[in-house]
């Protein structure tokens, strides 16, 4: 019996818990919340911006910024695309490291590398307010 | 084709196949000015934006390499021979003695009499120093055959900017090499070389045809790419008093041309790589002044290395160039001053029902 009243408490306690501390909700969140994420990925797509316009990715001092300032004319609102020149669909990631092989001279990523993910961050962020458009050409 | 090929020696084939392969793609990009008189007009060609790129010891960027070597194979094949040929700016990409010898190199295997342009990549490192102990003057005028040219050092800027805010000449280059780098700084010509300028025009009659070779726009169009002159307005006002005044510039690598009152401006093709269109910047389009009647090159196929890249020629006649854009990868585009509408229009897609669908950008 004073196990099974010492399981009650716990849940009650778990219960009380819930409700009064927003931390624990699932689907509440604050303002405070929101700067923290804003700051977040705005400083993963900082580290994208640095990528973008320095070298270090590639063997030939070739920047990606260097054929697309402001990261304009890579169209991530397009991707996953057919690929006419590879004949295949692919995601902008696989396109970003046909561009680290190519003009970059350069090893490609892995997908979920943290530096391609800040790459595909700041290239989304610098296109913000686009309309998605699959496939466009 | 085996059995031909066995019965000529393989230099004089190659010679015949160099011939073929000239006649159908040339012409590229060039500037003819036309006359009254026939016989005063002349064809001169116009390479620009090389940016030749060191990367350590003898090794420089081979994709950029080739789009100058091409341009300077090609220029020479052109029959007739062009009178001149431009360089338009940008040489180097970050001003070293390096780029801009190995880039001077190059140059040197021009048949013709060359000209050159001062472009920011050659400059912002020692301050055209070195660029002037190759190439000479970073202004001056010529005349020929009845056409006064004048080429402008186009890309200075502030005083403050180029001494006081940078701890080294390194860092200047780089940061003003950045296209889209907010810490750049707007071009201008400047108050002494506008003086310069106007004392330059003042010994020209107001009849006779001017040309002025730039590496910006010496007009307003996007300042955050500098594809810009902060003091356009200015230099615009002392060209104005002549009757069919034009600009040709560089620096944007891509397609453009447009009329301001009786100015007509065109640019030039860069042989390096390609940039986008501002108006595909989509944080850009509030301080875009793009000129509406230019009809936009194709979007850059990057899997052809040399794709939206070119150079050019302009025939020369009734003192207005027509450009003739050699592109690498696509069909060459023809556009020059039309009488008919006062402005400047492509020969072949000016009729927006006549577009193609890589033109649009977005």
């Amino acid at each position: 019996m004073r196990k099974r009243s010492l399981v009650v408490a716990a849940l009650v306690l778990l219960v009380a818990a819930f409700v009064g501390h927003g931390l624990l909700t699932a689907d509440e969140f604050t303002k405070a919340d929101l700067e923290r994420w804003d700051k977040e990925y705005m400083s993963v797509v900082a580290k994208g911006r640095a990528l973008w316009t320095s070298p270090e990715l590639g063997t030939n001092g070739v920047a990606c910024a260097q054929c697309h300032p402001n990261a304009a004319n890579t169209h991530p609102e397009s991707y996953p695309k057919f690929q006419q020149q590879l004949g295949r669909v692919i995601t902008l990631g696989e396109m970003i490291n046909w561009c680290i092989r190519q003009p970059l001279e350069g090893q490609p990523l892995a997908l979920d590398d943290p530096r391609m993910v800040a790459m595909q961050a700041y290239v989304a962020y610098e296109r913000r307010g686009v309309a998605l458009a699959p496939n466009k050409h | 084709m085996t059995d031909r090929m066995s019965s000529v020696d393989r230099r004089s084939f190659l010679k015949t196949a160099g011939a073929a392969a000239a006649a159908t793609t040339l012409p590229i990009s060039l500037v003819e000015l036309a006359f009254a008189d026939p016989a005063q007009n002349f064809t001169f060609a116009y390479i620009s934006d090389a940016h030749i790129q060191h990367i350590a010891g003898t090794r420089f960027v081979r994709n950029w390499d080739r789009g100058l070597i091409r341009a300077v194979a090609e220029t020479n094949l052109l029959t007739p021979a062009p009178d001149f040929v431009m360089f338009g700016g940008d040489l180097a990409q970050l001003g070293t003695k390096a780029e801009l010898d190995h880039g001077a190199e190059m140059l040197s295997k021009l048949n013709a009499k060359l000209y050159c342009v001062m472009g920011e990549h050659d400059y912002y490192l020692d301050l055209g120093e070195y660029w002037s102990k190759l190439f000479g003057p970073q202004h001056y005028s010529f005349d020929h055959k009845g056409v006064h040219f004048v080429v402008l050092n186009s890309i200075l800027t502030t005083d403050d900017w180029t001494y006081k805010r940078w701890p080294t000449a390194e860092q200047r280059m780089l940061e003003m090499a950045g296209l889209d780098n907010p810490n750049g700084s707007p071009f201008m010509v400047g108050e002494k070389q506008r003086a310069w300028l106007a004392g330059d025009l003042a010994k020209v009659g107001k009849d006779t045809p001017v040309v002025v070779f730039s590496h910006s726009p010496i007009q307003k169009i996007y300042k955050g790419w500098n594809f810009w002159t902060d003091d356009a307005e200015q230099v615009q006002a002392l060209l104005k008093p002549f009757k069919t005044p034009t600009v040709v510039y560089g620096h944007v690598h891509q397609i453009q041309y447009n009329q301001i009152d009786n100015i007509t401006f065109h640019s030039v093709m860069a042989t390096a790589w390609p940039w986008p269109y501002p108006e595909s910047y989509a944080q850009a389009k509030a301080e875009l002044n793009f000129p509406k009647m230019t009809v936009p090159m194709n979007r850059a196929d990057p899997f052809f290395e040399r794709d939206a890249t070119g150079w050019q020629t302009m025939d020369v006649a009734g003192g207005r160039p027509t450009l003739k854009y050699n592109l690498y990868n696509n069909t060459n585009r023809v556009v020059g001053f039309d009488p008919r509408i006062g402005m400047p229009a492509d020969s072949a897609y000016q009729d927006p029902a006549k577009r193609i669908p890589p033109q649009t950008h977005y």
